[in-house]
C-alpha cells in the first residue's frame, strides 16, 4: 500500500512526459529560452512565464523571509506566554486559507488598494528605479508577488517556529550569563545556531510559492512578457496551465502546454528535495512541512 | 563601570522587539482582512436560495450555490474513499512493518508528493481519465470526458502523501508497550494493530483525515481539468460537477456584479468549512494535550 | 587553605527568599560570600543550590514564575534594585554551566571574545591580547593556541568547559559563578578544572555548587549545606568537614543520606 507512492510518482512524471513529448520533440531546448507564446501560428515559448514564476516567487520571499522568522522569532521568545500557542494556531489556520478565496480578495480589495494607494506611493518614491517606472493597472508582477508572500508566510512561520523551538536552552543560556540582551541573546545563540534549518524552511516556502497558481493567476494580470516594471502585468508557469489547458485545441498547443507542466514539476521538485535534505539534516523527523 | 554602547543595545533591543511584534501584527492581518471582507460582501447574498438553488442564466439576479456546495461534498467523499484507505494503511506500512532503509524512500517520496503543485496533479488526472475511455476487458468502464469521477480522483490522490504521514506520525505516538503487552499475549501482528494500536491512535488518524480533507475542499486548478464544473445539478458521476472553489473562481473573474457577490457569499461558506474543519481537529487533539500537564 | 575571610565580602544574601509559582525554594537565606577565595555549596538534589546560584547572577529570572524576596548585594550594592539591569549585573557576575555550551556557529577565538564585542569593543589588538589572556588563565592556551579558528566544537568535553570558563573570564568579571562545572567530565578532566579554580581564586571570587563532597573539601575555603531549600550551616571548609556544628551536617558530609 505504501508502496503506491512510488507509483504515484511514476504516473505524474509518465503522463506529463507522454503529454509533453510532441512539443519536446518539436521545440527541443529552444522552448526554454524562446519568449514567442503564438497558439495561432502553432509556436510557443516557455521562457515568459518560466520569468513570471522566477520572479513573483523572488518577490515572494523577498517579503515573506523577513517577516516569517521575524514573526517565528516573536512566537518564541519574546510573545507573553498566554498569546503563544493561540497565536500559533491561529496562524496554522491561516495556512488553510484557500488560494482562490485569497485571490478573490486579491482582486477585488488588495489589486484596488494597490493601484490607487501603494502604487503610485513607490513610484513617487522609488521611481529613478526601473523596477517602479511604467504604467500602472493595479494587477500586475508586484501584486503576484505580494499576494503569494501572503500565502507562504503561515508555512514559513511555522516550521521556522518548530527549528528555534528545538535550541537547547542552554545555548539561550550561554548568552544570557554573558549580560547579553534579549535580542543579542537571539542573534547570537538562537539564529546562528538555526541557520541551517532557517534555510530549510525558506527553501520549503519557495517550493510552495513556485506552484501557488489560483491566487496569482487572479492577481497577476496574466500577459506573456519579460519587462522590467514590476507595475507590469506578467504570467506565471501554473497560471498559463489554468487559463489555457481547457482551450488548448489541436496537438502541439496541449503538448507544450503539459511540457509547461513537467518545467514546473521539474522546478518544484527539485526544490522541495533540496528543503526536505535541509530540514531533516538540521532537525531530524520532527519537522513536518504540511502544516 | 557601563560600557560606551550601552545605550545603543538598549535601543538595538527594544527595535528588534517592536520589529518583531509588528511583523506578526502584519502575518495575522491578512486573514483578519479577508474574513471581514468574505463577511462584509458576502453575508448579504447568503440565504435559503443559495444554499439550495442553481445559479440563474446570466443577467438575471438571484440564484445560488446549491449544486456547487452539493458537487464540492461529492468530490470530498470520493476523495476521502480513495485517499483514506490507501493512507491508512500505507501509514500502518510505514510505521508498523517495512525495512527502515525503504521506508526512509518512501517517506522522503511521500514528502516530495507534498509539495507538487495541485495544478500538476490535475493535468495528469486529465491526461488519465479525460482523454481516453478507460476500458477493461474491452468494456468502458469510464467514458472519457471530465467528470466528477475524475475530479474526486484527482483530491484522493492528492490526500494519499497527506494522510499516509500523518497515520504514520500518530501510529508512532502509540508506546511500544501496548504492542509487546499484545504480542506476548500470543495475538498475531494483524490483530495487534487493528484491535489495539489503531484504536488507540483513531483520534489521531481522524483528525489527520480531516485536516487532509480541509486541505483538498479548497482545491481549484486541480478540478478544472477534472471536474470542470457545471450550471447544473450533476447527475451522474460520469458527467462534469460543479464545485464551490471553482464557482467562486468562475464568478469572480466574470464582468456581473451580482456573480462577485455571490463569489464573495461562496468563500464564505467554503472558508467556513475550511476553518470549522481545522478548528475542529485542533479542539479534539487540545484535550490530549491537556491530559498530558 | 586560607580560612581567614578578606574583607569586605563581594556577595551578601539577606533572608533571601525564591519562589516558583507557588512553591518556595529557597527560604530566608543569609550568608556572605567571602571576596577573592572560593565558596561551595552544597546538599542533596532539590535543595535550592542551584537557583541559589542563579539568584545571584539574575538568572533565575528567566523562569517567568520566579519571585524574590529579600536582596542580594554585590560589593554593597543591592542588584535587584529597580534601576539596575540585569544586563549589567550579569557582566559583573559570570557563569559556566555544568554542560558546557560554547557556540557551535563560533570558532574558539570568537567564543572566547564574544562578550567584549558585546560590549563594543573592536580594536583587535585588544581583542587579541584579552583572548590570549582568558585562555592562559583557563589553562587552555597552550592547547589551543595554533587553531584559533577552528570551531569550538572541534574541541573534547574537558576542553570546551576550559574555553566556557575563558570566555567568563574575558569580560573581567568580578565574580565567578560554577554551576557543577566538572559533573559532566571525566576524572582527568576534572582535575584541571580543579587546579584551574585553585589558581583562579587569587583574583576571583568563586562560588561553585557541587554535589561532590571531596571536591568541595578540595578546593574550597568555604562550604554551605542547603537541606531543602533552607541553610543548615555555612562556614570555613575545615570546620564543615571535620567538625561541623549540627547533625544534619555531620550526617550529610560522612555520606550517612545524600
Amino acid at each position: 500500500m505504501a508502496l503506491t507512492i512510488f507509483a504515484l510518482i511514476l504516473l505524474i512524471g509518465w503522463e506529463l512526459v507522454r503529454g509533453a513529448k510532441p512539443a519536446m520533440l518539436k521545440f527541443g531546448w529552444h522552448f526554454l529560452v524562446s519568449s514567442d507564446w503564438d497558439p495561432v501560428n502553432d509556436v510557443y515559448g516557455a521562457l515568459p512565464f518560466i520569468f513570471g514564476t522566477v520572479v513573483s516567487s523572488f518577490l515572494a520571499l523577498l517579503i515573506a523571509v523577513p517577516i516569517s522568522i521575524a514573526t517565528a522569532v516573536y512566537l518564541t521568545e519574546l510573545a507573553p506566554l498566554w498569546l503563544r500557542q493561540p497565536l500559533t494556531m491561529f496562524i496554522e489556520l491561516l495556512a488553510a486559507v484557500p488560494s482562490v478565496i485569497l485571490g478573490l480578495w486579491g482582486i477585488f480589495v488588495m489589486v484596488p488598494f494597490l493601484r490607487d494607494h501603494l502604487f503610485p506611493w513607490l513610484q513617487k518614491s522609488l521611481g529613478f528605479l526601473p523596477f517602479f517606472q511604467g504604467p500602472i493597472y493595479g494587477v500586475s508582477m508586484l501584486a503576484g508577488g505580494i499576494i503569494v508572500a501572503i500565502m507562504i508566510i503561515p508555512i514559513i512561520t511555522s516550521v521556522s517556529r518548530e527549528i528555534l523551538r528545538s535550541v537547547p536552552g542552554l545555548q539561550r543560556e550561554a548568552a544570557y550569563a554573558l549580560g547579553a540582551t534579549r535580542w543579542e541573546v537571539t542573534r547570537i545563540a538562537v539564529l546562528s545556531y538555526a541557520k541551517k534549518g532557517l534555510f530549510g524552511a525558506v527553501i520549503l516556502g519557495l517550493g510552495r510559492a513556485l506552484g501557488e497558481t489560483m491566487a496569482v493567476t487572479m492577481v497577476i494580470g496574466n500577459t506573456p512578457q519579460i519587462v522590467k516594471s514590476l507595475f507590469a502585468p506578467g504570467y506565471t508557469l501554473a497560471s498559463v496551465i489554468a487559463n489555457e489547458f481547457n482551450e488548448a485545441t489541436g496537438d502541439l498547443y496541449p503538448s507544450a502546454l503539459f511540457e509547461i507542466g513537467l518545467v514546473l514539476l521539474g522546478v518544484t521538485v527539485l526544490v522541495n528535495i533540496f528543503a526536505q535534505l535541509l530540514l531533516k539534516t538540521f532537525a531530524g523527523p520532527s519537522v513536518q512541512p504540511q502544516h | 563601570m557601563t560600557a560606551p554602547n550601552h545605550n545603543l543595545r538598549k535601543f538595538k533591543n527594544a527595535f528588534m522587539q517592536t520589529l518583531a511584534c509588528v511583523c506578526t501584527v502584519l502575518v495575522v492581518l491578512p486573514l483578519l482582512l479577508v474574513f471581514y471582507h468574505l463577511l462584509k460582501e458576502g453575508f448579504t447574498a447568503i440565504n435559503w436560495a443559495f444554499f439550495t438553488q442553481l445559479p440563474k442564466p446570466v443577467g438575471e439576479t438571484g440564484g445560488g450555490m446549491g449544486n456547487a456546495i452539493v458537487g464540492t461534498f461529492i468530490l470530498l467523499a470520493q476523495a476521502a474513499l480513495i485517499g483514506v484507505p490507501v493512507g491508512v494503511l500505507g501509514g500502518v506500512y510505514l510505521s508498523e512493518y517495512g525495512g527502515t532503509k525503504l521506508n526512509w524512500w518512501i517517506r522522503f517520496a511521500a514528502d516530495i508528493l507534498n509539495g507538487v503543485p495541485s495544478i500538476t496533479w490535475g493535468i495528469v488526472v486529465f491526461a488519465l481519465l479525460v482523454v481516453h475511455n478507460v476500458t477493461v476487458f474491452g468494456q468502458v468502464l469510464i467514458p472519457r470526458g471530465f467528470s466528477a469521477l475524475a475530479g474526486g480522483l484527482v483530491l484522493g490522490l492528492m490526500m494519499i502523501p497527506l494522510v499516509m504521514r500523518t497515520t504514520e506520525e500518530v501510529l508512532q505516538l502509540v508506546p511500544g508497550g501496548y504492542r509487546e503487552a499484545a504480542f506476548a499475549l500470543g495475538i498475531s501482528k494483524w490483530r495487534t494493530i487493528v484491535q489495539i494500536v489503531l484504536r488507540t491512535a483513531s483520534k489521531g488518524i481522524v483528525t489527520g483525515v480531516l485536516l487532509a480533507l480541509a486541505r483538498v475542499a479548497g482545491e481549484t486548478a486541480p478540478l478544472l481539468f477534472t471536474a470542470l464544473g457545471n450550471r447544473f445539478w450533476a447527475h451522474s458521476l460520469t458527467e462534469p460537477i460543479a464545485a464551490m472553489p471553482l464557482q467562486i473562481f468562475a464568478y469572480a473573474i466574470s464582468p456581473y456584479d451580482d456573480w462577485h457577490r455571490q463569489a464573495w457569499a461562496g468563500a464564505l461558506v467554503l472558508l467556513l468549512l475550511v476553518l470549522f474543519l481545522n478548528a475542529g481537529v485542533r479542539f479534539l487533539t487540545r484535550d490530549r494535550f491537556q491530559r498530558k500537564g | 587553605m586560607a580560612t581567614t575571610p578578606k574583607n569586605p565580602p563581594a556577595l551578601t544574601a539577606r533572608n533571601l527568599s525564591i519562589f516558583f509559582g507557588a512553591n518556595q525554594v529557597l527560604k530566608k537565606i543569609s550568608l556572605d560570600i567571602a571576596a577573592k577565595a572560593v565558596t561551595a555549596i552544597i546538599g542533596p538534589s532539590g535543595c535550592g543550590k542551584s537557583t541559589f546560584l542563579r539568584a545571584l547572577n539574575r538568572m533565575h529570572e528567566l523562569n517567568p514564575e520566579a519571585r524574590l524576596e529579600g536582596e542580594i548585594r554585590l560589593c554593597g550594592e543591592d542588584i535587584y534594585a529597580s534601576q539596575v539591569e540585569p544586563v549589567i549585573v550579569r557582566r559583573r557576575v559570570g557563569m559556566v554551566f555544568q554542560k558546557s555550551n560554547p557556540f557551535p556557529t563560533m570558532s574558539i577565538a570568537e567564543n572566547v571574545t564574544v562578550g567584549l564585542r558585546l560590549n563594543g569593543v573592536r580594536e583587535r589588538r585588544l581583542l587579541a591580547e584579552r583572548t590570549e589572556q582568558s585562555l592562559q588563565m583557563a589553562a587552555l592556551w597552550d592547547e589551543v593556541k595554533d587553531r584559533l579558528h577552528a570551531p569550538a566544537i572541534s574541541l573534547s568535553g574537558g576542553q570546551q568547559q576550559r574555553l566556557c570558563i575563558a570566555r567568563a573570564l574575558a569580560v573581567q568579571p568580578e565574580v565567578l559563578l560554577m554551576d557543577e562545572p566538572a559533573s559532566a567530565l571525566d576524572p582527568l578532566a576534572t582535575q584541571k578544572i580543579e587546579d584551574l579554580i585553585i589558581q583562579l581564586k587569587r583574583d576571583y571570587t568563586i562560588v561553585i555548587v557541587t554535589h561532590n563532597m571531596q571536591q568541595a573539601a578540595r578546593i574550597s575555603d568555604f562550604t554551605a549545606f542547603f537541606y531543602l531549600g533552607e541553610l543548615v550551616e555555612f562556614d570555613a571548609t575545615t570546620k564543615i568537614f571535620t567538625n561541623p556544628a549540627k547533625k544534619q551536617t555531620e550526617d550529610y558530609v560522612t555520606g550517612r543520606f545524600g
